[in-house]
């Protein structure tokens, strides 16, 4: 029943960097004539000194692909993940046809489109309703479908009234949500998508999710790349991970996406430098990290059940005492989640002179929901409310939508901010009994 | 990793991309793509219009003033002969339909991949597509040009034959020979970009070389083989026959030159363009 659609053995990418063409863009058959002149000269010069001759010495060879073999079965939906430079892109694209493979073999069942831009081909001059046409057609739409679902298109960009006015007068937004629902209404066997549901704005980001599980549900093959871990949790039942050409894991995205993860522990910024601050600057922050164990390396992304370790560190200028308070913040709100200060937990903090003051706190499964959230520091002197130092939004974190249960399905941003640990009881043992 | 799963044709298309696979569907993609071909054409000539002020006007002035001149200097000045009994001014213009035709599709298509290269990189098509689509442009202009011929013919109240019958046969001629070389030219363009300033050259160079401005008639007969490795020769002749009459130009050594040069460019422009497609969203 659930079928191999595409199946990628061995598959390998190559691309040749020549050195001299750096300063361009684009070769000039005046530098590859000067390039060969130059070549022929050296190798003229080598041979009278006797030297052996290097042959390629201005070409690199660089691997964007290499030994990638994988198994997608019908209808199912799989997630690309990796760091910028690891592949994902050139993956897409031979997949979609666009490059040939350097080495290797894909074998693919079924109609491929590829959406690896929104609003590819789309002509300034032309009218939304032009470009309707247009860009459809470019995807591999035939006329008669656009037409068949024209409407619907109009419909979910919300450009009724723009339709005969030429696309370089609407506003970014507009012209970004004609674009994606041009591609959404796509219904290929097999879709294809680079990393272009981060766009527009964040009620649009949230149709244009609905509008890829809606696609992902209706038994079409999906692959996409995507940097939103939350996307890839919610939306996706596989997933590959690519790092420098390679294949790493394939497997359900929770266990792949921390496996990134864990990986691409990228260095919290030093707050040091900031101005941005308040306060006396008696004692300051100098920095300031979030990480999953004590002492581990910074992350970004979470789940709902992890352990969330936030350090500080403080320069104290003279001795003093003093209290620290810790703010958290939701992001796409701005509302203030909790605030967690050391004088509420009745701790007295003193430091000496010229002293680094490193501090830690625990979060012990954090519980949050998905979505961002930005961490706010302060310190005040003594008992008073006199503020030293004050740094908003010192570091953030992101909470990505978790399976919580075991059960498969992800509690997110939809369920609220805050998961409390729970239970459900039933007293009298009659109607409780666990699914599967 | 990978099992010993195979896939099944059952009424899927089934597609293997490996390097250097010649692709076995490619004549039939490229049908199958042909709404986009249509699409993109219209495309470029809507794009073309919006923004002008006299916008069709442009592709009736341009030729008509270019046989204005060349019936002043060549006709007049030089006393260059005629074409039989034809007035020169229309025996100007029967060469000057085809040779613009000729040399607008082929600075349209030559420009043609890098002006798209942003379909290049995000989207697979045949790539064939682009540098054909881009040449109705110029065959739009060629037929509304030939409204001016029409006015000509009945300003000089000259009835054609019945050969005129085959004028969309050498219209074909034209166009395909233009396409060989521009299929070779916008490939190579993708690579180095410098090529795109060979193609004014080639259009100002030609239409002097070609028989344009002057019947072909004076050029002498022992050089006329040699004159029609110039493919526009052949075209252009039959061109004048269609719409002047005189001596049908089918069985002469420059028309038959022609032709051969024509299918050589054909061939050759195709086999470059093939060959090289495969790279083109790497390089552009």
């Amino acid at each position: 029943m659930s079928d191999v659609v595409i199946k990628a053995e061995g598959l390998g990418k190559k691309y040749t960097i020549g050195h001299q063409a750096e300063n361009g863009s684009y070769l000039a058959l005046r530098d590859v004539l000067m390039e060969n002149a130059r070549g022929l000269w050296n190798k003229t010069r080598d041979l009278a000194r006797g030297r052996p001759l290097i042959v390629g010495d201005t070409h690199e060879e660089m691997w964007a692909l290499r030994d990638v073999s994988f198994e997608i079965r019908r209808g199912e939906t799989v997630g690309i993940i990796g760091r910028n430079g690891a592949g994902k892109s050139t993956l897409l694209k031979v997949l979609s046809r666009i490059t040939e493979p350097s080495a290797g073999r894909v074998t693919i069942k079924g109609r491929v489109a590829s959406l690896l831009e929104v609003g590819t081909g789309f002509h300034p001059e032309l009218t939304g309703r032009e470009n309707i046409y247009l860009n459809g057609a470019v995807l591999g739409m035939t006329r008669a479908e656009i037409k068949r679902k024209f409407d619907e298109i109009v419909a979910f960009a919300e450009v009724e009234r723009f339709l005969d006015t030429p696309v370089k007068r609407y506003s970014s937004g507009m012209y970004v949500r004609l674009a994606f629902a041009v591609a959404a209404h796509l219904e290929p066997e097999i879709l294809v998508v680079d990393e272009v549901l981060a766009v527009g704005d964040a009620k649009f980001q949230k149709k244009s999710l609905g509008k890829m599980g809606e696609i992902a549900d209706g038994g079409r093959t999906v692959l996409f790349v995507s940097h939103n871990m939350g996307a890839i949790t919610s939306l996706v039942r596989n997933c590959l991970l690519l790092h420098n050409g390679e294949l790493v894991t394939i497997g359900p995205p929770e266990q792949v996406v921390r496996q990134y993860l864990d990986r691409n522990s990228s260095l919290a910024q030093s707050i040091a430098q900031r101005t941005d601050r308040f306060g006396t600057g008696e004692i300051r922050f100098i920095d300031c990290v979030i990480t999953d164990t004590l002492n581990g390396s910074p992350r970004e992304d979470f789940f709902s059940q992890d352990d969330v370790y936030l350090t500080m560190t403080l320069l104290v200028k003279q001795e003093m005492k003093f209290w620290v308070s810790v703010q958290l913040v939701e992001v796409d709100s701005g509302r203030a989640i909790m605030l967690a200060d050391t004088a509420l937990h009745g701790l007295e903090l003193r430091a000496r002179e010229g002293e680094e003051v490193t501090l830690t706190l625990h979060f012990p499964a954090i519980r949050l929901l998905e979505g961002m959230y930005s961490v706010t520091l302060n310190v005040f002197e003594g008992s008073s409310i006199e503020r030293c130092d004050r740094v908003s939004d010192a570091v953030r974190f992101t909470i990505l939508p978790t399976d919580l249960y075991g059960v498969g399905r992800t509690v997110g941003s939809a369920q609220g901010v805050v998961h409390l640990e729970h239970e459900w009881l039933d007293v009298a043992n009659q109607t409780l009994s666990r699914s599967k | 990793m990978t099992s010993d799963t195979t896939i099944a044709s059952h009424d899927e298309p089934v597609l293997v991309l490996e390097p250097g696979r010649a692709d076995k569907h490619y004549w039939m993609d490229l049908w199958r793509f042909r709404e986009l071909f249509i699409i993109l054409a219209w495309r470029d000539l809507s794009v073309r219009y919006k923004q002008t002020v006299i916008g069709v006007l442009w592709a009736i002035i341009r030729p008509f003033l270019t046989m204005v001149v060349f019936t002043v200097v060549f006709g007049g000045l030089a006393g260059l002969p005629s074409e039989g009994d034809a007035p020169y001014a229309l025996m100007v213009f029967a060469g000057l339909l085809p040779w613009t035709l000729f040399a607008n599709s082929l600075s349209e298509a030559s420009n043609s991949l890098v002006d798209n290269a942003n379909l290049i990189s995000k989207v697979y098509f045949p790539r064939l597509v682009v540098p054909s689509a881009a040449m109705v442009t110029a065959l739009v202009d060629f037929l509304i040009s030939l409204a001016i011929l029409a006015g000509l013919m009945v300003f000089y109240r000259y009835a054609p034959g019945p050969q005129i019958l085959l004028l969309p046969a050498f219209t074909l001629l034209a166009l395909l020979a233009a396409l060989g070389p521009s299929l070779w030219l916008t490939a190579l363009n993708v690579k180095y970009r410098d090529f795109r300033y060979t193609i004014p050259f080639i259009v100002q160079f030609g239409l002097y070389v070609s028989p344009v401005g002057f019947s072909s008639q004076t050029i002498p007969e022992r050089w006329r083989a040699l004159y029609g490795l110039n493919p526009m020769v052949g075209v252009i002749e039959g061109f004048r026959w269609c719409i002047l009459g005189g001596e049908a130009p089918l069985f002469g050594t420059s028309f038959i030159v022609s032709l051969v040069v024509v299918a050589f460019f054909l061939w050759f422009g195709i086999s470059q363009f093939r060959k090289m497609e495969k790279s083109f969203a790497d390089l552009i």
